[in-house]
């Protein structure tokens, strides 16, 4: 029987999990909660088990061989103000298994304390399975503290397996570097999305490292991101083609008002076979988008909402 | 409906438009021609507010909105069609098309507007306004859009261009059903298709930024095809036969 979170949570909590993990009830399958450095509620099935670590903080995350269409949720809260919190979260996913994982932190800070989270996810794929991860940060509270999130993912694929990663963060967080690892096995597939924006003296650092070592192996790596006020963003990516392989980085920014993005790709063939591909471009809000849409009756400032929400998508 | 007096607009030392009055009435279906860089296209984003003339006033439904914005005339009522389609990243045909009828519109509708214009909205709908789409789906698009908002004068900025001739024939049927749908509306087409100017009620003949003639097909027509004849005057200067 799952653990009812829904009795547990104040209404800054049950914010948080809503904008991190769109929970808003105890979620179905697999799941654990981890606020201000303890776990609070957890769940686990029969294929699915969830072991807290004896070493350092942080818990392994267990999928049986074959499961399918199953879910896990282990959604982290910050509200205590001046906490910095590491954990380190290992998933073990069986052969030939299918699941969603969802993750994500949100930092509530009103105090002039910083408050931090560093999560340390790694992810081992067994042959031929599947995962699609989805990741979420934000940030509130009127406090003049720093809200500091940066997330370590790591990536290990082996013979025919897919994750496949989604990565937001939108709003509220003072500073963060997010940095994704990657080693392919053969036929292995790994798909990254990536949605940034950030305000006024926000900064944001992106590094992507990722080792095509299996023949037929494949990424394709998709960001996305939005500069305003006087943030700094940096996207760093270094693809390497070691075996007949393929790859894809797209980095796409807009940058608006006194911001500044640095975009340094890199792509390294290492054989023959190797074909690999970077796109990258940076720039303001195209002046012909925003006059389209004010010629279909929205204003400028809603012409500019429009294109923003859509880019981030 | 709509009434430019004496509009002049230059830029970079070049009189692009110079004196031009015109009136559009209700319920017309107007053809704007004339040979490349004769101003047709500054003419048409004038009408929207993309560009503002130098002198000279617009009106619309007797009001001015020479000094309006594009948004305060797209909710008047005037509607544009880009001659280049312009592409949003993360933004799908469905978006454009609710925004352009300034509401959510059912599956059916949208169906409705895209398979108008050759297009199936199952495939379509979700697709990104994007690289992804080739020229003359992105054209396709933007008529579609124009369809769905339904405005009381809507300018196209020759929508042939892109657009392979078979499909073409098909779009003939938009302007003139939309023009029969939408009560007292008129349509201005900027083109260069021979089949347009048949099914316009009026053609406007425009030449180095001046209206040479406004009139019927009949009457317009053998002055195109005249021009189309006149040698080349910087052939002619240096005594060559042209």
């Amino acid at each position: 029987m799952a653990e009812n979170i829904e009795n547990k949570l104040d209404k800054i909590e049950k914010n948080l999990l809503k904008a991190i993990a769109d929970i808003e009830k105890t979620p179905m399958g697999a799941f654990n909660i981890r606020e201000n450095g303890k776990g609070i509620a957890r769940n686990t099935t029969a294929n699915i088990d969830i072991v807290t670590k004896q070493d350092k903080p942080g818990i392994d995350i267990i999928v049986k061989p074959n499961t399918q269409n199953e879910s896990v949720h282990i959604p982290v809260l910050l509200t205590e103000s001046g906490f910095n919190d590491v954990v380190y979260n290992d998933f073990y996913i069986g052969e030939n298994a299918n699941v969603v994982i969802v993750a994500g932190c949100g930092i509530h800070n009103s105090s002039c304390e910083t408050s931090e989270h560093d999560g340390i996810h790694t992810f081992h794929l067994a042959k031929g399975a599947k995962v699609k991860y989805v990741e979420k940060h934000y940030g509130e509270g009127n406090g003049t503290g720093d809200r500091i999130l940066n997330p370590q993912t790591i990536v290990f694929l082996e013979d025919g397996a897919t994750l496949e990663m989604e990565t937001v963060q939108i709003k509220g967080v003072t500073s963060t570097i997010r940095e994704t690892k990657g080693e392919l096995g053969d036929n292995s597939n790994l798909v990254i999305t990536e949605r940034i924006m950030t305000h006024e003296n926000q900064t944001a650092k992106t590094i992507f490292d990722v080792n095509l070592n299996g023949e037929n192996s494949s990424v394709h790596v998709a960001s996305r991101s939005i500069a305003r006020d006087n943030s700094v963003q940096e996207f760093i990516s270094n693809v390497n083609g070691n075996n007949k392989c393929f790859g894809h980085v797209e980095c796409d920014a807009i940058i608006m008002d006194k911001a500044k993005v640095t975009s340094t790709p890199k792509i390294v063939a290492n054989h023959v076979d190797a074909s690999l591909v970077h796109e990258a471009a940076i720039g303001k809000i195209a002046g012909e988008q925003i006059i389209k849409l004010m010629s279909l009756g929205l204003t400028e400032k809603e012409a500019e909402e429009q294109i923003i929400s859509g880019f981030l998508k | 409906m709509l009434e430019l007096k004496d509009i002049s607009f230059a830029r970079d030392n070049k009189q692009i438009l110079n004196h031009i009055n015109l009136k559009i009435d209700n319920s017309k279906l107007i053809a704007i021609t004339g040979p490349n860089g004769s101003g047709k296209s500054t003419l048409a984003k004038i009408i929207m507010g993309i560009l503002v003339p130098d002198s000279g006033s617009i009106f619309f439904e007797g009001t001015e909105i020479t000094k309006m914005s594009i948004t305060d005339r797209a909710k008047l009522g005037i509607g544009f069609a880009f001659q280049q389609p312009v592409k949003f990243k993360g933004l799908t045909v469905k978006d454009l098309i609710e925004l352009a009828s300034g509401n959510q519109i059912k599956l059916s509708e949208a169906c409705d507007f895209l398979s108008d214009v050759g297009l199936c909205a199952k495939d379509y709908l979700d697709r990104e306004i994007s690289s992804s789409l080739s020229g003359g789906e992105l054209k396709r698009i933007e008529i579609a859009m124009l369809a769905a908002k339904k405005s009381k004068l809507t300018v196209f900025d020759e929508p042939e261009a892109g657009i392979d001739l078979w499909s073409f024939n098909n779009l003939i049927g938009i302007f003139e059903k939309m023009h029969k749908e939408i009560k007292d509306s008129s349509i201005v087409i900027i083109s260069h298709q021979e089949k347009i100017l048949n099914i316009a009620d009026e053609i406007v003949l425009l030449s180095d930024g001046e209206i040479e003639a406004v009139g019927q097909k009949d009457e317009v027509l053998p002055l195109l095809l005249n021009r189309a004849k006149k040698p080349c005057k910087v052939m002619l200067d240096k005594g060559g036969n042209a």
